[in-house]
């Protein structure tokens, strides 16, 4: 019953197909679903148009005068916004931070999970269930449970060594990999779990140490559940808010997602900026997305409790 | 979460093995270093969730006993002021709204979804397009969802279509007055007009055949003068069995404070639907003003009349429903405080309901679509074959043997809308976002402001014990 096995991809792979006998109601459904898609896609159509037309128009007309006005479209907002250069507080600036706290929270998650997960599935220690179901019991722990005491460690750890934590960049990451590795364990260990352990045996009998035997053996063997970890952990910790917002207080480098938030207080003389900033974090998770489907149904099917 | 194991046979590595943990412990070799080598392994995960997950954890709960300086116990103290303040009342509220409608929504949508897309056979680039909000932030979302319910209807899609309805049934007129913003008919006043029933404007003298009237208004802008051509305005000339009559613009630029004569720089007021009164107030005849502003009623009996400007000439255009206000859609304004932060449904909760929809129905979709792939097609072919219909094939077949995967997709989003956030910050406006507000933004905001954090931690801890139950299912299913 693991989470990967569980994951099978219906958006990518072909469900055995019933035939249905043409009936009226076929007609029915596909205006129905047509109707729902353009209603889809409509939220989506309009804040990349409105992020393609000039910062004036905004307040003048609606985007979907586009449609009889098409000579309006410009990329004058993306120009401007990528003209301001890395320097903090632009959008390239907060691109690059989401990066800086993505992708390590992202490595650490899925190779720490790992770890875990191998200690779970193939160590003979007592107490492997109690820790599994521990684990378990924090799949739904609310982070809003940690933000205080955290923050005083930070700034504890600020106070006496020096070592700057809170309001940045390392905080972020160190709270992501703590809410991260929950999940992380579960889904790499209930993989593991498929594992059968006479291919590890075989290595201890050859004198493989553990880490060989999960560098040569697990590791390779897991890679596509690692590889959904990653890429559901990626969109998550990206698209993150919360986090950034407690402990990525006061830094002047924001993520993307800060960087939004940070506009909507001025929202409609704002909005070519929101919108465009919309666009431009909207790109990398959709990238990933397109590029690694598969990975992330799995990864969202396993994550269903999160 | 194993999304109850709907298509078990999918993954090639995947032996059926028994869940529970401890069973499938290997035989033989290793010694006491293999031991120490896997709890090695064990160590990084270990340390740091015991550090950023256990211990706060812990002390967030001692926290929420203390003051907001965290140096005084107050026992259940935090608990009491939440339970008793209005404003976290309302944001308690608002997590009961979520919790009760969401989850029935998005699973719904979700089983219907993914049973439809089987039927079509661009399943896959439907469910493409459901599915990708799912990758968008909450924060990216809800900014995209504020602005398809911008409340002014040149920027906001939805009061754009309201707006066409609205307008085409209760056309406005040329020269609106919006009393909601405070503007009266009554203000435009100026010469020989005061304000009569209902929103009209009646002459204050009385006038017979052959007699002429002049009408002065003030307060209407020349750019609302220019849509509609007007011309300058011409004194009325008498007509013998008429009543002539003339409606301007009772300012001119160059006599700024002269009232009641007509200078060569006012205009005449267009388009004015005008009608004549009887003696008895009933309304008669009407007609409407020309360019320069003129009117004349022919044949016109005896007797005296007044002359009416007309309600629909002022009727206010539709100015967009402010979807992302806290304004409530349950009437709740006879009601004292509490009861109204308890009872009031604000309607930028539907509007965010909507945009959270948006973002999580394909993943309902997607689950409930993987469960209903791995169903045992025989038992519903063999319901097809004794004759049910599709209708009764679903709802008696296929959702009772996809019960499994429906409770955890509700649950996952009972989990998830207990602790929804982004999606208020981003899109209720600033001044809705305390009506709007739910546990995790209460959180979040008294993190934030100094002396808050009793409350926070007390918050945070009410958050925990709201997902306890959805914890021990999973213990439980763990388990077996």
């Amino acid at each position: 019953m693991s989470a990967v096995q569980a994951a099978s991809l219906p958006a990518v792979s072909t469900p055995p197909k019933r035939r249905f006998r043409v009936r009226p109601s076929r007609i029915v459904i596909n205006v129905v679903l047509a109707a729902v898609a353009i209603f889809w896609l409509v939220p989506a159509i309009g804040i990349a148009i409105i992020s393609l037309r000039p910062e004036s128009a905004f307040e003048q007309s609606g985007w979907w005068t586009v449609l009889t006005a098409p000579a309006q479209l410009t990329f004058s907002n993306y120009k401007t916004l990528f003209s301001a250069g890395f320097q903090a507080g632009g959008v390239l600036d907060s691109l690059t931070t989401s990066l800086a706290i993505t992708i390590p929270v992202t490595i650490l998650v899925t190779v720490i999970s790992s770890l875990t997960a191998y200690s779970l599935v193939f160590g003979r220690w007592r107490g492997r269930t109690v820790v599994f179901l521990l684990i378990v019991a924090m799949l739904v722990l609310p982070l809003q449970m940690a933000l205080i005491p955290v923050a005083s460690l930070y700034n504890f750890i600020g106070d006496t060594t020096g070592l700057k934590i809170f309001g940045t960049v390392i905080g972020v990451i160190i709270f992501h990999v703590a809410f991260g590795l929950p999940f992380g364990i579960f889904l790499m260990r209930n993989f593991y779990t498929g594992i059968p352990h006479d291919l590890l045996e075989a290595g201890r009998i050859d004198g493989a140490g553990e880490w060989t035997l999960f560098r040569k053996v697990v590791m390779p063997l897991g890679l596509p559940a690692a590889a959904s970890l990653a890429i559901f952990q990626f969109i998550w910790v990206w698209n993150d808010l919360l986090v950034a917002l407690v402990f990525l207080a006061n830094n002047t480098h924001e993520t993307l997602t800060l960087f939004l938030y940070g506009q909507t207080r001025f929202l409609s003389s704002n909005y070519w900026i929101i919108s465009t900033g919309a666009m431009i974090s909207i790109v990398v998770p959709l990238i990933v997305f397109f590029a690694f489907q598969r990975y992330f149904v799995r990864g969202v099917l396993a994550g269903a409790v999160k | 979460m194993s999304v109850a194991d709907p298509t078990a046979e999918a993954m090639p590595l995947a032996p059926k093995q028994d869940v529970v943990p401890t069973i499938g412990t290997p035989v033989g070799g290793g010694g006491w270093k293999s031991h120490l080598g896997s709890l090695l392994f064990l160590l990084p995960g270990a340390v740091w969730l015991l550090i950023i997950v256990v211990y706060p954890f812990v002390a967030t709960i001692v926290r929420s006993l203390f003051d907001g300086s965290g140096t005084r116990f107050i026992a259940l103290g935090n608990y009491k002021a939440i339970f008793s303040t209005t404003d976290t009342i309302v944001s308690l509220k608002n997590n009961v709204v979520w919790v009760v409608v969401f989850p029935f929504l998005v699973t719904f949508f979700g089983l219907v979804f993914a049973v439809l897309t089987e039927r079509i056979r661009w399943g896959t680039a439907f469910k493409t397009i459901v599915f990708m909000p799912l990758v968008f932030s909450a924060t990216a979302a809800g900014l995209t969802w504020a602005s398809i319910f911008f409340n002014d209807p040149h920027t906001g899609v939805i009061n754009a279509a309201v707006q066409g309805v609205a307008n085409a049934v209760n056309p406005p007129g040329l020269y609106p007055v919006d009393t909601s913003a405070g503007e009266s008919v009554g203000a435009l006043a100026a010469t020989g007009v005061q304000s009569g029933s209902a929103g009209t404007l009646v002459s204050k003298s009385t006038v017979t055949a052959g007699g002429t009237i002049e009408l002065g208004l003030t307060g209407i802008s020349p750019t609302v003068l220019q849509q509609n051509h007007a011309a300058p305005a011409k004194e009325p000339t008498s007509s013998n069995g008429a009543i002539t009559g003339l409606v301007w613009r009772d300012f001119s630029p160059s006599h700024p404070t002269d009232r009641g004569q007509v200078f060569p720089d006012e205009d005449g007021i267009a388009g004015l639907h005008v009608a004549l009164l009887g003696s008895d107030g009933t309304a008669g005849a009407t007609t409407t003003t020309a360019a320069d502003g003129s009117f004349s009623f022919a044949g016109v009996g005896s007797g005296t009349y007044r002359v009416q400007i007309t309600a629909n000439n002022f009727q206010a255009g539709f100015n967009g429903i402010f979807f992302l206000g806290t304004q409530s859609l349950t009437p709740t304004s006879s009601l004292n405080p509490t009861l109204q932060a308890i009872f009031s449904l604000p309607i930028v909760d539907i509007a965010m309901i909507i945009a959270y929809l948006w973002i999580w129905a394909g993943f309902a979709m997607v689950v409930i679509g993987a469960g209903l792939a791995s169903l045992n097609r025989e038992v519903i072919e063999a319901a097809q074959i004794d004759g049910a219909s599709e209708w009764q094939t679903l709802r008696r077949v296929t959702v009772p043997m996809l019960r499994p995967v429906l409770v955890v997709v509700f649950v996952t989003m009972i989990i998830n809308v207990l602790k929804i956030f982004d999606i208020i910050l981003n899109m209720a406006t600033p001044s809705s976002q305390s009506g709007a507000s739910t546990i995790a933004l209460e959180i979040y905001n008294n993190f934030a402001s100094t002396g808050g954090q009793g409350i926070a931690a007390a918050f945070a801890v009410i958050l925990f014990v709201l997902v306890v139950p959805a914890m021990l299912m999973n213990l439980k299913r763990i388990r077996g």
